[in-house]
C-alpha cells in the first residue's frame, strides 16, 4: 500500500521542500518556471516506460529525443511533408528495432546502445551546428497559458491520463503487459510476442517523437546533444515512479509524477538550496539514490 | 468408425525426439466425449509431452493428431483452443503482474471493447464461485500476491470459462499439486460434474488415489511409451505402482555388494520442511542416493548442504570440503568463455597457485591427469569447454569435483542428457573414488543410478519419506514412497 504511494509521495516531500525553502515559487508562474522542461521529460519517461513493460530497456532514447529535435527545428518547418515523414519513418524503425530484437533474440540493450549513435550521428548530419527553428504552431501550442492551472501541470495530467487507460484499461493494453509478465503464458494462449513487441517497440518511438517535438517547442531551437541526459532520466523516472526492470510491473501515473519530480528536483530544488550549479547533477543523483533505496526498504518491508 | 468421430482427440504413433533423447517412441493415445481419462507414469515417462502435443504447444516429430475423426495436418494452440481443447500446466501460467480478470482475459481474445474488464470479472468469480466455493479470492487481486495454491485454483477455473469458444476437453496436469485437501475435493468433484454433463478430462496425478477414484479409463506411461491402458476398475494401486514401474522385475546390476567400513560422519542433515526428526547421514566413503519425483527438495537439501560447509547452518552438519556437481550444466556449471583446462581447475585455485597468480602449468598439469583418468575426449584441454560433446562437458564438470580437495561431492541429477558410456565410466569412477573414502550425495531422476548407491532417501513435499538400504532397495518401493497418498 504504503509501496503504491511513493511515487506520490516523494513528488510531495519534494514541493514541500521547495514551499518551504521558497513560498513565491509556489504559484502559477512559478510552476511554469520549474516545470517548463516537465512535459518532454514526462514524454520521454513514458516512452522508456513501454519497452521497460516488455523487459526490455532502450539505451537510445535520448539521442532519439535529439534527432527528433534537429528533424523539428529543420525540416517539419521548411517542408512539413518531408518532416513529418521522416518522424513517421523513426517510428518504423522502432517498430523494426522491436521485430529484430524478439526475432533475433536480441539484447535490447545492445541494440538500442548502437542506435544511440546511429540516432546521434544522423542528428549532427542535419544539424552540425545548434540553431534552426521550431514551427510557429509548436511554439504557440508550448507557450499555451491556461486559466489557472498551469500549462505543464494540465499537459502531465493529460498524459497520464490517455497513457493509463490505454495501456492498463483496454484489453489489448493487459496483452502489452502481460508480455512482459509471463511470455510463456501468453504464447500458450495463442498470442503473438512479436506483435507485442512491435507494438512496445512503435509506441516508445511514438512517445519519443512527442518528447522531441515538446522539447523544441519551449526550447525555440535544436541542438544534436540536447537530449543526451533523457536516457538516464527517462529510466529513473519509471523507476521512481513504481516500476520495475523486469516483470511487467509499470505504471503510467507513476511514471508522469516520476518525470515531475525529477524535473521539480533537477535544477529548482537544488538552486533554492543554494546548491552552485557546478554541485546539481551530482547532488541530483544523490537525490536518486535515497529516493530509490526507500523504495526498495519499504517493498522489502511490506513482503 | 463411429469410435473415431465419439473420440474428442485422437494420437496415432505420436514421436518426438529432444536431440538424442527419445521423449515418445509410437504413442497411441485417445480421449472419448464425457470421459475421464487418467494419465499416470514416472519422471520422464512423457506424460507431459505428450499432453504438450494434445494442447498444440510441441509439434510431434511423427505420427498423427485427429481431432473429432478429423486429421490435423497443422495442428497448433490456436487450433487447439478453437477446437475447445485447453490445458492447465504444470507450471503455474499466470502473469504475476496482471490482475485475476486480467488473466482471463488473456485466454479469451473475444473479450474486447467496452466493459470487458467487468465481463472478464464476472466470468471468473462465477466459475470460481462454481468450482470453489468460499474461494476468497476477489478479481480485482493481483496474480502475484495471490498464495501458490490460491494462483492454481485461478488457473484451473479459468480453464473452464466460457465465451465464444468451445469447451470439449481440458488437460489438467497436477492440478492438485498446490491445492489443500479441502479444495482438491471440491476441483475432484467439479471434474466429475463435468464430465457427466458430456465434456472430457484428461487428468495428470502423482496421487494415485486421485486418478483411480476420478478416472474412467487409465493410461499408464513408461519409458515414452503406453505400457497399460484400461478401465479404471481394472486398476488398484498395486496393479499401478507395478505398471508404472516395470513389473517384469527391475534386474539389479550385480554389483558387487561393496564392502563399506563405517567411517568417520561427513554430513548429517535435516530438509527444512522435515517435521519428524527423519535426517539423512552420510559417512566417509558412502554413496548416498536421493530419490523421489522431481523437485521435491531433494536440490535444495543438496544446496543447503552446499552452503553449510562455508557458513553454519541450522540443522544441518558438514565435516569436510564440499564440491557440487551441478545437473544443469548450461546455466550452472560451465564456463562459457573459457579452455577445458580452466574449467576444471576453478575449484581448485588454491592449489594452483604460485605467488599471487595462478600457475598456467600447473593448472595443465591436473588438466592433463583428468583427460587421462577420466577419458575427456579432445586434442587440447586448451580448447573452448563448447568444442566437447554434452556427455564430454558433464566429464569435465566432474573432473573439476573429483580434482579438488573436497571430501563430499554433491551431485544434483548430473547424467540428464549423458548418453550411457559416459554413465558408465562415470559410475565407474564414483564407486572407485568412495572406496578411496570420498562421500557422494546423489540426486538422481533416473532409478537405474540408485543401484550404484549404499542408502537411498526417497523425498516428498519437500520432506524425507523414506530410508532405502541397498538390499531393500526397489524400483517398486521408491514409487511406492514418493507417490504416498499422505499429503
Amino acid at each position: 500500500m504504503l509501496r503504491g504511494l511513493l511515487p506520490a509521495l516523494s513528488l510531495a516531500l519534494v514541493l514541500i521542500a521547495i514551499a518551504w525553502l521558497n513560498p513565491r515559487a509556489i504559484s502559477y508562474f512559478g510552476f511554469n518556471l520549474m516545470l517548463n522542461l516537465a512535459i518532454p521529460i514526462a514524454l520521454a519517461t513514458i516512452a522508456q516506460m513501454f519497452v521497460i513493460a516488455g523487459n526490455e530497456l532502450d539505451l537510445s532514447i535520448g539521442t532519439f529525443v535529439g534527432f527528433v529535435g534537429c528533424v523539428t527545428a529543420t525540416w517539419l518547418r521548411d517542408a512539413p511533408l518531408i518532416g513529418i515523414l521522416v518522424l513517421l519513418g523513426s517510428i518504423g524503425v522502432y517498430a523494426l528495432l522491436g521485430a529484430l530484437i524478439h526475432l533475433r533474440n536480441l539484447p535490447s540493450i545492445v541494440v538500442t546502445l548502437g542506435m544511440s549513435f546511429v540516432w546521434q550521428g544522423l542528428a549532427i548530419l542535419i544539424l552540425p551546428k545548434p540553431g534552426g527553428k521550431a514551427p510557429d504552431w509548436l511554439l504557440a501550442t508550448m507557450s499555451f497559458k491556461p486559466p489557472y492551472i498551469p500549462f505543464p501541470i494540465l499537459a502531465a495530467l493529460l498524459i497520464a491520463v490517455v497513457v493509463h487507460f490505454g495501456l492498463m484499461r483496454t484489453s489489448y493494453g493487459v496483452i502489452l503487459r502481460g508480455s512482459g509478465g509471463n511470455a510463456a503464458a501468453l504464447r500458450r494462449a495463442g498470442w503473438s510476442l512479436l506483435r507485442t513487441k512491435i507494438v512496445l517497440f512503435a509506441l516508445t518511438g511514438l512517445f519519443g517523437v512527442l518528447s522531441g517535438m515538446a522539447l523544441i517547442g519551449i526550447t525555440t531551437s535544436a541542438d544534436a546533444n540536447i537530449g543526451n541526459g533523457y536516457t538516464l532520466l527517462s529510466i529513473a523516472g519509471v523507476i521512481l515512479g513504481g516500476g520495475e526492470f523486469v516483470g511487467g510491473r509499470v505504471s503510467p501515473v507513476g511514471a508522469v509524477i516520476g518525470a515531475l519530480t525529477l524535473a521539480l528536483a533537477a535544477s529548482p530544488l537544488l538552486t533554492f538550496m543554494h546548491i552552485p550549479p557546478d554541485w546539481q547533477v551530482a547532488a541530483n543523483g544523490a537525490i536518486l539514490i535515497i529516493v530509490l533505496a526507500a523504495r526498495v526498504l519499504i517493498s522489502r518491508r511490506e513482503r | 468408425m463411429l469410435q473415431a468421430i465419439a473420440d474428442i482427440v485422437r494420437l496415432d504413433g505420436a514421436e518426438k525426439h529432444f536431440g538424442a533423447v527419445r521423449a515418445l517412441s509410437g504413442v497411441d493415445f485417445h480421449v472419448g466425449a464425457g470421459e475421464c481419462v487418467g494419465l499416470v507414469g514416472h519422471n520422464g515417462a512423457g506424460k507431459s509431452t505428450l499432453m504438450h502435443m494434445v494442447a498444440g504447444t510441441l509439434r510431434p516429430d511423427g505420427g498423427q493428431i485427429a481431432v473429432r475423426g478429423n486429421a490435423e495436418a497443422s495442428y497448433s494452440v490456436a487450433r487447439a483452443l478453437e477446437l475447445g481443447i485447453r490445458c492447465v500446466f504444470q507450471e503455474l501460467s499466470l502473469c504475476p503482474n496482471l490482475s485475476v480478470a486480467e488473466n482471463t482475459r488473456i485466454n479469451h481474445p473475444s473479450l474486447t471493447g467496452f466493459g470487458w474488464r467487468r465481463s472478464a470479472a464476472a466470468l471468473i468469480q462465477a466459475k470460481l464461485d462454481e468450482i470453489f466455493p468460499d474461494h476468497g479470492i476477489s478479481a480485482d487481486d493481483i496474480a502475484g500476491d495471490l498464495s501458490i495454491g490460491r494462483r492454481q485454483m485461478v488457473e484451473v477455473a479459468r480453464a473452464f470459462t466460457l465465451t465464444r469458444e468451445p469447451l470439449h476437453l481440458v488437460i489438467l496436469d497436477e492440478p492438485t499439486s498446490s491445492l489443500d485437501a479441502h479444495t482438491a475435493g471440491q476441483l475432484l468433484a467439479f471434474v466429475r460434474r463435468f464430465v457427466e454433463g458430456g465434456g472430457s478430462c484428461i487428468l495428470i496425478s502423482h496421487v494415485l488415489g486421485e486418478v483411480l477414484q476420478n478416472a474412467d479409463r487409465i493410461v499408464v506411461m513408461r519409458d515414452g511409451k503406453v505400457v497399460a491402458a484400461d478401465a479404471a476398475r481394472a486398476f488398484d494401486r498395486d496393479k499401478l505402482v507395478a505398471a508404472m514401474g516395470g513389473a517384469e522385475g527391475h534386474q539389479k546390476a550385480a554389483a558387487e555388494s561393496r564392502k563399506v567400513e563405517v567411517g568417520p560422519l561427513r554430513v548429517r542433515a535435516a530438509p527444512a520442511r522435515q517435521q519428524d526428526g527423519k535426517e539423512l547421514v552420510a559417512r566417509a566413503g558412502e554413496i548416498i542416493g536421493l530419490a523421489g519425483l522431481a523437485g521435491h527438495g531433494q536440490t535444495d537439501l543438496l544446496l543447503a548442504i552446499f552452503s553449510a560447509a562455508s557458513r553454519a547452518r541450522a540443522g544441518i552438519e558438514v565435516t569436510a570440503p564440499v564440491a557440487l556437481v551441478a545437473g544443469d550444466r548450461q546455466s550452472d556449471g560451465i564456463f562459457a568463455q573459457w579452455s577445458i583446462a580452466q574449467n576444471i581447475g576453478v575449484r581448485s585455485l588454491a592449489r594452483l597457485r604460485n605467488g599471487l597468480l595462478i600457475s598456467p602449468q600447473q593448472e595443465a598439469e591436473l588438466a592433463e591427469f583428468w583427460k587421462n583418468k577420466i577419458g575427456i575426449r579432445t586434442p587440447d584441454m586448451n580448447n573452448n569447454i563448447y568444442s566437447l560433446s554434452g556427455g564430454n562437458q558433464q566429464k569435465a564438470l566432474f573432473a573439476r569435483a573429483l580434482g579438488s580437495d573436497a571430501e563430499i561431492v554433491l551431485m544434483d541429477d548430473p547424467m540428464r542428457g549423458v548418453d550411457i558410456g559416459t554413465k558408465l565410466e562415470v559410475y565407474d569412477l564414483v564407486r572407485e573414488e568412495a572406496a578411496k573414502g570420498r562421500t557422494f550425495l546423489w540426486y538422481t531422476t533416473e532409478t537405474e543410478e540408485l543401484d550404484n548407491c549404499d542408502h537411498v532417501y526417497v523425498f516428498k513435499n519437500g520432506r524425507i519419506v523414506a530410508n532405502l538400504g541397498r538390499d531393500e532397495l526397489t524400483e517398486e518401493k521408491i514409487i511406492q514412497s514418493s507417490f504416498g497418498d499422505a499429503a
